[in-house]
């Protein structure tokens, strides 16, 4: 599958603080391709990747670029948000640690596509190697006029800049994120208005994760119609999964649109199957599937049509020694914690679920508290403010549904 | 540095919060934000003390809590829960006689609980300062312990 890498294909050959290794591979001859092109050309070429956003939510990247673009603002923004904030999500790090210049070239090129003069890298406060990194980056970049006024001798002035985050999780959510880099509590906003149209200061905003931004110099150099020859109809190109837990070879694994839960544990993973008990996808804020589900596709819009997501790429395998329960208050306790108390369904209504789950751990539920537990799920999905109240009990939600006699046999009778 | 002159530096604007805390919290070592320096900074930005303390409650990694020299922060979820991060918790709190969220009587030690810090790939993991350690069983921490005695 050698021809089907993308993101991951020099790393470990180059070194991430050595810009000339970067170059010595084609870096940043997609930045001078585009700056003597139409910006319009450049958005057509990412329309026709189909490239859907890895930060979780998976929009349409072209068409979110095609928004800012049409923006009439002087003013507007980039953001990356590499914030990585989900438990079991660890392939953004890995792409800044590894490979710093590919994702400056895809921020720099989308800057330029959408009419933007600045952009902010929105990292995680804990990446203190991955900041290291890419200051160290941006250094170079800037010193080889990559970055910084005429660039590469065109018209073209850009900026970037590194704001640190603070310890939240819903700082990753887009509209909190952009309070936060205004020095507020980053609570979310109401949406619409959308960042493309009012973001950052209340400019048109182009927020992509990492791993999106990171795909395209591949795209401008080959062209969107190779990349969008990878993957599956709904899903093209490559994902980044972080496989952890109980599997004998963890790590970031590039694998086309298409590949089953199966190849990536039992062949890339190395691990075998007659002690998993339960498979977590994209991290606490996804399902969590049985073992007979294994031969499961990545596949966003196939797998949304049977409530299932994989979020960011996160696959966590869990053996059977595990009490699925004590993994499910886990779940909740994260986003118990990280709730930013601003709607009641996800402040107490996360609280409550808690509550239940620990009668469950300690076999003391009875059948109302099952009733219960179901409708609260329910309830604090539909009626949330933001992805993370939205969210927060798609784990117990998929336990009810695949494991349901797990709760069926801990009922006080 | 004086906490006047990182205002200065960082710009003088109430926007400017939260990066101006990281900074001044790093006077201290990067471990907590004392009352008189929050004061100075809710005053220099024109913003209420109550404000600031605020953005502290909010955001994990500042903070006003008084902690030690060291301050050790397990991840215990799940991709470290299910490689033993509960052993990890258990012998900390061993080896130095204190329970997770307290600091030792020297001011040396203190034991939180973090969230992932993306080191799923070498569970169970924890970080101390900026540093990272992974592949941790309990026999390692003894190692790490004296690691940090030695570096004072
Ligand atoms: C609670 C919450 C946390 C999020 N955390 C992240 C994150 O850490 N990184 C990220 O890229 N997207 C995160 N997102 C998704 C962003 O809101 C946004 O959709 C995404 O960054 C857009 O980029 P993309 O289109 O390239 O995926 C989060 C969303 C929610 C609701
Ligand atoms: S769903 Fe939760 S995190 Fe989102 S706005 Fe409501 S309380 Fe805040």
């Amino acid at each position: 599958m050698e021809e089907n890498i993308i993101l991951t294909k020099h790393i470990n050959k180059i070194n991430p603080m050595a810009i000339d290794d970067y170059i010595k591979v084609n870096g940043y001859e997609a930045l001078k391709k585009v700056l003597k092109d139409d910006p319009l050309n450049i958005i057509k070429e990412i329309k026709e990747s189909a490239l859907r956003g890895r930060g979780g939510a998976a929009f349409n990247t072209g068409i979110k670029m095609e928004s800012v673009y049409n923006e009439k603002e002087t003013d507007k923004y980039v953001i990356c948000n590499a914030d990585e904030g989900e438990p079991g999500n660890f392939k953004d790090r890995y792409l800044m640690e590894n490979n710093p210049h590919q994702l400056i070239e895809g921020i720099i090129i989308a800057g330029y596509a959408v009419g933007s003069t600045k952009a902010h890298i929105y990292i995680r406060g804990e990446y203190d190697k991955s900041k290291n990194i890419l200051m160290h980056a941006l250094k170079e970049a800037k010193e080889r006029g990559f970055l910084g006024s005429n660039i590469i001798g065109s018209n073209f002035n850009y900026e970037i800049e590194i704001f640190s985050g603070m310890g939240s999780y819903v700082c990753g959510e887009e509209t909190a994120l952009i309070e936060s880099i205004e020095g507020k509590v980053g609570r979310p906003r109401i949406k619409p208005p959308f960042p493309t149209v009012k973001g950052l200061f209340d400019k048109p905003t182009l927020l992509n994760n990492v791993e999106t931004l990171s795909n395209i110099p591949y795209i401008v150099l080959n062209g969107g119609s190779k990349y969008a020859s990878i993957g599956t109809e709904s899903s093209k190109g490559t994902m980044l999964i972080s496989l952890s837990g109980n599997v004998k070879r963890s790590g970031v694994f590039e694998v086309p649109f298409g590949t089953s839960i199966k190849y990536i544990i039992g062949v890339l993973g190395e691990t075998t199957f007659e002690k998993i008990k339960m498979i977590q996808l994209g991290g606490p804020s996804g399902p969590i599937i049985p073992l007979e589900m294994v031969d499961l596709k990545i596949d966003i819009d196939a797998m949304r049509k049977s409530n299932l997501s994989i979020g960011s790429g996160a696959i966590i395998v869990i053996d059977n020694h595990f009490n699925m329960f004590e993994i499910l208050r886990k779940n909740i306790r994260f986003f118990e914690h990280e709730s930013c108390g601003k709607c009641t369904p996800c402040r107490e209504g996360i609280r409550q679920i808690r509550y239940i789950l620990s009668l469950f751990v300690n076999n003391l539920a009875n059948q109302s508290d099952l009733a219960m537990l179901e409708e609260l799920t329910h309830y604090i999905s539909e009626t949330s403010f933001c992805g993370l109240g939205q969210a927060a009990t798609n784990s117990v939600a998929s336990t009810l549904k695949y494991f349901r006699s797990e709760y069926e046999m801990r009922i006080k009778k | 540095m004086d906490i006047k002159k990182i205002i200065e530096e960082k710009g003088k604007k109430p926007e400017n919060a939260i990066q101006i805390l990281k900074e001044v919290q790093k006077i201290n070592n990067y471990k907590y934000l004392s009352s008189p320096q929050i004061k100075i900074i809710a005053d220099e930005l024109g913003l209420s003390e109550s404000k600031i303390v605020s953005l502290l409650s909010f955001y994990t990694l500042i903070t006003e809590k008084y902690r030690g020299k060291y301050v050790i922060q397990i991840c215990t979820n799940v991709s470290c829960y299910v490689n033993g991060s509960n052993n990890i918790v258990k012998e900390f709190e061993k080896e130095l006689g204190i329970k997770m969220g307290e600091t030792t009587s020297d001011g040396l030690f203190t034991l939180e609980y973090t969230s992932c810090i993306g080191c799923c790939n070498i569970a169970p993991a924890i970080r101390i300062g900026n540093k990272k350690f992974g592949e941790l069983t309990p026999q390692k921490i003894q190692a790490i312990i004296s690691k940090c005695r030695e570096n004072l």
